[in-house]
């Protein structure tokens, strides 16, 4: 057999082709999270030029055109770009030790599903350099601003979101495939550790909406080159089709960015307060609520197109409901860290963080379901306020939070807890700067999505200006922290933090590139 | 002085600046009440959701915080073993529950109430185009005048550019407002010429999308007189960001006389339709126009914005057929942003512009179109 030569060596190739060719899960996890890091620093240079030009009333620095190309590009890239494959490069490296397993179940088709995505935003990056500019018709690109009013490089859109479909599709496959077949003996479903399972479920929503998205921008595409009309009205289409179909795949996505992030937190909270999650079963059942109720609410997104009010009040009951699940997973989490013995490292301090903010942004959420109330709150700051409580103090916290406390495991060494506090108070302080003035610009009207803005709205821009500055420029320590970490530092034990529970702590620390080639005893496996 | 202590003090002053001069400038906290039943009641649900949001979270983070002061390690705190609670599951399911349903019976009732636009008394046609709203006022019989004209922002580019200073209404006034009677109940049927846009009155608590091929129905009673301001709501391409909403609410007999003005006006545009102007008239007007109308794309100076917005500036459309010219400023360019304009100017307008742009920009085929010309197009049709 040609394959036995292979089986002699068990360290990673050399050079480049390690990381072309390669098949193993930490290897691929770490593509991914460099990818996301990449991504996250160029998105946020786009959120950079929003927030200079937001500096002050009058056009300064770019032409509105230049403006909703920002807005735009940051909101793809952030979403699909930087949140969605951290998440999945966590899974990458995580699942299979967390589950005692050797590898991903489909390690081919992970390598494909990663290498796929730099393509994809080269694609879409490089309309920024075309004549006709980059899309401008913003994230959710409704129709007909997409379509019929659209530049030229919409079909770069186009198929660059199909190849970021098509890697989150093989992505998703190869999590539950991984997830349902590879457990070692002894791991039973309830058994699992909550990141494995919010991640399962993620992966459900994931092939279930996916395929949504590529079919509302094939439909665009149609529309645009073969004449059809699915959103032009003048053809007999219908414009709000394509809100219905975009949000029915973008509600879940939404869940998609954060169901993995409850799985980082349930898995900080016990740790670092040495004490079990409180309320494990009810944790899942929670998440799979969620999951099931985010296919029922997208059209609260879309209060103000004119549904009848039998359908406003469904979409508005129905969004209402998600609070319960939710709130059950804060209760939870306070639960656990109520006479816990808590100690207050980096990632503790992110995931705490999350606890607090990502609730304001539930808050916020629940406000918005209201829906005479979202009349009043409907496409301004409030929502920009909203959402990005929810995604950068919730995902993206949770991400950092996930970073620092697996990275002993990654790379052998401690981080710098000096410079991760740092790292965590500016990030903290910065990103309430920059985001908690905007509820208040939403509520005294001033609409999202503007270059330019009425005097009123003045004062609280700059405020919030200065904390995307200052935000910003703090992500360039976790860059810092992350080098020093690999480049050396103090030697991390196999179990690293001492409250750590769950099979990635029982391997040593860096994990070996093949970890679970055999599969862990039984007993070693616990209830989290 | 230190170095670094003149980077603060710099910073320190030029903050200071800054606030001083936006001191102004109202520091808005919240959602105004506004003016309307609906508005208040709007605000009354906002605020009763807010301050539940606000107890549940007193409680909530109080707990949190008084275990990060209290369980912590190195206050020598042991940790419990209890990790679950059935018990304690299903209160805290049950309890936001009941306070969901609490807040769901008043937002049901709001939206019932907002949601009946039947029995009004006057009925406005809003239509959104890129970028500016047309008001057109309906009729009650076919032979009076018709009432109907476009709302266009106001504030001239040079404050935008920051080469005038702002005023007041910085970016929220318009040349024609929106006129409506007090305590009557007006309903706006909302709809578009291009994109979506939403039009949005915070003072009334309206916010409706204006989606092109559909007719959305919302309405208000304005309780007092006054000026109310608002914005498009929905990104609608470059302007979106400069196309405002100005609304004068006025007692019933000054309304009446305003709209007897503007049917006077109506009357005298179609008396005027066939007035011949000289050259400096229609340059005049075409250059206001364009400022106006066309600035946004063409750009300043005719050098449009490539790919998308053709230069006017040695155009062979503009420096070609005089009638080919109008025809595709009557018509529009379908499947682009170049819109109709033949019900957005009037023909003295159109006449103007026409005129203009074929004079300017380095463009000189010396024509000068009449409202005649104009007018002939048009019935041609
Ligand atoms: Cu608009």
């Amino acid at each position: 057999m040609s394959a036995a030569h292979d089986d002699h060596h068990h360290g990673p190739a050399k050079g480049l082709s390690r990381w072309l060719f390669t098949t193993n899960h930490k290897d691929i996890g770490t593509l991914y999270l460099w990818f996301s890091f990449a991504m996250f620093l160029l998105g946020g240079s786009f959120a950079m030029v929003i927030r200079a030009e937001l500096f002050q009333p009058g056009l300064q620095l770019v032409e509105p055109n230049f403006f909703n190309q920002m807005t735009t590009m940051h909101g793809l890239i952030m979403v699909f770009g930087a949140v969605m494959p951290a998440f999945v490069g966590l899974a990458n490296w995580m699942i299979p030790m967390m589950i005692g397993a050797p590898d991903m179940a489909l390690p081919r088709m992970n390598n494909w599903s990663f290498w796929i995505l730099p393509f994809a935003f080269a694609m879409l990056s490089s309309t920024l350099l075309m004549d006709a500019g980059a899309p401008n018709f913003g994230w959710t690109f409704y129709a007909p601003l997409s379509t019929t009013y659209a530049p030229e490089t919409v079909t770069f859109f186009i198929f660059a979101v199909h190849i970021m479909g098509a890697s989150s599709i093989m992505g998703a496959i190869n999590i539950i495939a991984t997830v349902l077949n590879m457990r070692a003996p002894g791991m039973t479903l309830m058994k699992m550790p909550l990141f494995v399972w919010t991640w399962l479920i993620t992966a459900y929503l994931l092939i279930a909406v996916m395929p949504v998205l590529a079919g509302v921008v094939t439909m665009m595409l149609f529309d645009i080159h073969f004449g059809t009309s699915f959103f032009n009205a003048a053809g007999g289409g219908d414009p709000v089709l394509f809100q219905h179909v975009f949000w029915f795949f973008g509600h879940p996505e939404v869940y998609i960015m954060i169901l993995p992030a409850f799985g980082v937190i349930s898995a900080i909270i016990p740790t670092f307060a040495r004490k079990r999650l409180f309320g494990y079963d009810s944790m899942v059942y929670a998440t799979a609520s969620i999951a099931f109720l985010s296919f029922i609410v997208w059209a609260h997104h879309m209060f103000t197109v004119g549904m009848p009010i039998a359908g406003e009040l469904f979409f508005m009951y129905a969004t209402m409901l998600i609070a319960v699940p939710t709130g059950v997973k804060v209760f939870n989490w306070v639960a656990t860290m109520f006479r816990g013995s808590m100690t207050f490292e980096t990632p503790m301090l992110f995931a705490i963080a999350f606890v607090v903010l990502f609730t304001m942004g539930g808050f916020t959420g629940l406000m918005l379901a209201i829906t005479p109330a979202d009349f009043q709150y409907h496409d301004t700051y409030f929502v920009v306020a909203h959402f990005h409580y929810v995604l950068v103090p919730g995902a993206v916290f949770s991400i950092m939070a996930a970073t620092y406390y697996w990275l002993p495991k990654w790379t052998g060494h401690m981080y710098d807890e000096r410079l991760g506090k740092l790292h965590f108070w500016l990030s903290f302080i910065g990103v309430n700067i920059l985001f908690f003035p905007q509820h208040f610009l939403g509520l005294a009207g001033m609409p999202r999505r503007i270059p330019d803005y009425a005097l009123q709205f003045a004062d609280f821009n700059w405020i919030s200006s200065i904390g995307g500055f200052l935000f910003g420029a703090s992500q360039l320590i976790l860059l810092v922290v992350v080098i020093k970490c690999i480049k050396g530092g103090k030697k991390a034990t196999a179990q690293v933090w001492d409250g750590a529970k769950g099979l990635e702590w029982t391997v040593a620390s860096p994990a070996p590139y093949h970890t679970f080639t055999t599969p862990p005893n039984p007993d070693l496996i616990e209830a989290p | 002085m230190l170095p670094k202590a003149k980077l603060w003090l710099a910073l320190t002053v030029a903050a200071l600046t800054m606030l001083s001069t936006n001191l102004q400038a109202a520091w808005d906290l919240n959602m105004p009440q506004g003016v309307t039943q609906i508005s208040r009641d709007t605000y009354d649900l906002h605020m009763q959701i807010l301050w539940w949001c606000v107890a549940i979270g007193v409680v909530v983070f109080s707990v949190m915080i008084w275990s990060i002061v209290n369980h912590r390690k190195s206050k020598g705190a042991v940790p419990a073993t209890f990790h679950e609670s059935t018990k304690v599951e299903i209160v805290w399911t049950i309890i936001p529950f009941i306070i969901l349903i609490l807040m769901a019976v008043p937002a049901t009732r709001v939206l019932t109430h907002a949601y009946d636009a039947s029995e009004s008394d006057l009925d406005i046609q809003i239509t959104g185009y890129q970028w500016r709203w047309e008001y057109r006022y309906l009729r009650q019989n076919a032979d009076e005048d018709e009432v109907s004209f476009f709302s266009n922002l106001s504030t001239s580019r040079d404050e935008i550019n920051n080469t005038m200073p702002k005023q007041e209404n910085y970016l929220l006034d318009v040349d024609n407002p929106l006129v409506i009677p007090i305590n009557k109940k007006v309903r706006f049927l909302v709809t578009s010429n291009d994109v979506i846009h939403a039009w949005w009155v915070p003072d009334f608590a309206v916010k409706k999308d204006a989606i092109p091929g559909f007719i959305n129905e919302t309405w208000t009673i304005v309780e007092e007189p006054g000026v109310y301001r608002g914005q498009c709501a929905e990104l609608c391409g470059i302007d979106h960001g400069f196309m405002p909403i100005v609304v004068h609410a006025l007692p019933q007999d000054e309304y009446d006389a305003w709209y007897a003005g503007r049917q006077e006006q109506a009357r005298a545009a179609r008396a005027q339709a066939n007035n011949v102007v000289t050259r400096d008239q229609a340059m005049a007007t075409g250059e206001a126009i364009y400022n106006r109308t066309c600035v946004a794309c063409h750009q300043a100076g005719g050098v449009g914005l490539a790919p998308a917005f053709p230069a006017l500036a040695g155009s062979s459309v503009v420096n070609g057929d005089l009638t080919a010219n109008i025809e595709l400023v009557l018509h529009g360019v379908p499947g682009t942003a170049m819109a109709s304009y033949a019900r957005m100017l009037s023909p003295v307008e159109l006449s103007g512009i026409v005129t203009y742009i074929r004079n300017s920009f380095g463009n000189s085929t010396g024509d000068l179109v009449q409202p005649a010309d104009v007018n002939a197009l048009l019935e041609a049709q």
